[in-house]
């Protein structure tokens, strides 16, 4: 479906792509990237959602992990009411007592790392391959770009339950599990891209001098690729963190312990039905502002480094 | 046409063959079977006995074949929870499933089109612009964070919609389905909801797309300059050329909708086969999990074949690529 999406948007098409040349002055770009009200907002909301949970425990009012800290009988709390101690909860507590509004500090932080750890990785495994399989030709490619597509035809979702069901839960295999997921869509852009760029000139007078191939693939196909895969890598760390959020609440990654903000979304399911709203609403809040932000940046990003778009 | 139909089963079998391998060796060789099957208390003695009765002391492709020849079958062996076969325990929920995906695949198509096609044609009115920005929440939203939000909204605050389970149902064809009755539909009208808000997005998005596509050609600046009227251009001419588009998306998404609903069914109690995958995921039910994944590869496959065949009927341009 990644692809589809994509297909629709532009950002897949190598074409529209390909001519990007690696943008030569950062300051013009930012000023153009910042111009749209939209992308200013999205930066705005990131700078925000990342500053919070760098400094989660110098900046929350409770450490929701500190059982000393906790007292049973704050539990359920509304938003705005006082603790027995006299500290206010701003977005009440949940069924343990612990803070919401710390709650989605700390599981802002495992929400990030995971999504980026994720998204990282599978761009530099996806990218690799895409790059080493327009690069070689031949039997490589064909193997590789099949595999792509029988990937790129399973649901994400049915691809991660899948792994999920053989490796077990926890959250390093949710984080298996996005990378394998994952990995194609960065596979299938950067060979797209690379195609173009490996019948340009500049390859050509590198292979005449002879450069070894593993130089000509970092130095110089790999940068003239990855605007598009910077790109598609924004927009999957949203999914990413989308993916790991929904998995969580299903009960299948992070622990109890180490709540990412869907875990804290779960923890509230069970309290919806009483009227007890608040213990899953603004845990949502605060993922929706982080997805909605980094997809915008991403929109922004696209329209930026869009060639087409830059004349 | 005959040897690229071919060509596409041997690759379909293939593909089938290839999950049974991975999904083999991941139960097999990265899980061990033997910690899941066997109860922890028994002595050496027990232990070796059982391990011979599940053939778990047979070499791996002995074990492997005869997966497959269970897999032939139908036989994934029976599952630990329901002590039924496993096929039969997920057999049982499909029903379900499928009326969910294809009550949301409907209201997917009944809002999303109408609203991509109003969007595409008048790209500048703000209703339009709204729309699009609608459909870009849609796309941003997590499902099941709406789907508790739904909840909240029109079972608890409104009480309109209950929010668990299938309700009453009735028969059809020896199964039973619920939108067949009153409370069985008040039932599936929010998980369906639910379900269908990505899908509704990504139509609404791709049939404004295609709309603005369509509008530049010429064919519909001649349609114009014959005096059609704008209804009969829209109908006939846009709509008609939209569709090949569409119909494939909607072919390839249904997949993914019944995939999905892995999701919606957790959150709404709906007994549909989605629900039983995390239980059984949960409570670590070897041959339901296996029996669900080989049926979801074959599902997909068979998926992909159909969307295929449907491309080279439908897009001469497939079928001479074919040829050349």
């Amino acid at each position: 479906m990644d692809a589809k999406l994509a297909d629709t948007t532009g950002v897949d098409n190598p074409a529209l792509l390909a001519d990007a040349p690696p943008p030569r002055k950062i300051g013009p770009a930012i000023i153009r990237f910042l111009s749209s009200p939209t992308a200013l907002i999205g930066t705005i909301g990131l700078l925000v959602v990342v500053f919070v949970a760098v400094f989660a425990p110098l900046l929350s009012p409770q450490n929701p992990y500190d059982l000393m800290q906790l007292d049973i009988l704050d539990s359920r709390l509304e938003p705005g009411s006082e603790s027995f101690a006299g500290v206010p909860y701003y977005l009440g507590t949940d069924g343990q007592g612990r803070d919401i509004l710390s709650g989605i500090m700390y599981g802002l932080r495992t929400s990030l790392i995971v999504g980026i750890a994720s998204a990282l990785v599978a761009a530099v495994i996806g990218t690799t391959a895409g790059l080493l399989a327009a690069y070689s030709g031949g039997r490589i490619e064909t193997l590789t770009m099949r595999l792509v597509d029988l990937q790129l035809s399973f649901p994400t979702i049915l691809m991660a339950l899948m792994i999920l069901a053989i490796l077990g839960n926890g959250v390093t295999n949710v984080v298996i599990a996005i990378i394998i997921a994952e990995w194609a869509t960065y596979a299938r852009t950067a060979r797209g891209t690379a195609l173009v760029e490996r019948e340009k000139e500049f390859i050509e007078a590198a292979r005449c001098l002879r450069i070894p191939g593993y130089r000509i693939l970092l130095r110089h196909l790999l940068p003239n690729c990855l605007a598009p895969i910077i790109v598609i890598a924004t927009m999957q760390v949203a999914r990413a963190i989308g993916l790991e959020a929904t998995l969580s609440f299903l009960g299948l990654g992070a622990s109890v312990t180490q709540p990412s903000l869907g875990m804290l979304i779960s923890n509230g399911y069970q309290y919806l039905l009483s009227g007890l709203y608040w213990i899953s609403f603004f845990p949502g809040i605060a993922l929706l502002i982080t997805i909605v932000s980094i997809n915008l940046v991403g929109d922004r990003l696209r329209d930026v480094l869009n060639p087409r778009n830059a004349r | 046409m005959v040897t690229s139909l071919i060509r596409r089963m041997i690759q379909a079998a293939f593909v089938i063959f290839a999950m049974t391998l991975i999904v083999f060796i991941g139960v097999n060789v990265i899980g061990n079977p033997v910690d899941i099957l066997i109860n922890p208390d028994l002595n050496q003695a027990e232990r070796a006995l059982v391990i011979k009765h599940l053939g778990l002391d047979q070499p791996l492709w002995s074990q492997y074949l005869s997966f497959i020849k269970g897999l032939m079958q139908g036989d994934f062996g029976d599952s630990f929870v329901y002590k039924r076969p496993a096929l039969e325990v997920i057999l049982e929920r499909l029903p379900a499933t499928l009326e969910l995906a294809l009550c949301a695949m409907v209201i997917a198509i009944v809002v999303g089109l109408p609203l991509g096609l109003y969007a595409g044609l008048y790209p500048e009115r703000i209703s339009s612009r709204l729309i699009m920005t609608g459909s870009i929440l849609g796309f941003s939203l997590p499902t099941f964070w709406v789907g508790l939000m739904f909840i909240l909204l029109f079972a608890v605050q409104l009480g309109w919609l209950p929010s668990n389970g299938r309700g009453e149902t009735a028969m059809l064809f020896g199964t039973p389905w619920s939108f067949l009755t009153s409370d069985g539909i008040s039932h599936l009208l929010l998980p369906a909801l639910n379900l269908a808000l990505f899908k509704t997005s990504l139509i609404l998005r791709l049939t404004r797309a295609g709309v603005q596509e369509v509008i530049m050609q010429d064919f519909v600046k001649f349609a114009r300059a014959k005096g059609l009227s704008e209804s009969r251009i829209i109908l006939v001419h846009i709509l008609k050329n939209l569709m090949i588009p569409v119909v494939t998306i909607i072919g390839l998404e249904f997949g993914s909708l019944i995939a999905f609903s892995v999701v919606t069914e957790s959150i709404y109690g709906w007994p549909g086969m989605g629900k039983l995958i995390i239980d059984s995921i949960n409570l670590l039910d070897r041959p339901v999990i296996v029996a669900y994944l080989m049926m979801m590869v074959i599902l997909f496959v068979t998926l992909n074949f159909i969307i295929d065949i449907c491309y080279t009927l439908l897009d001469p341009r497939v079928r001479l690529e074919g040829k050349g």
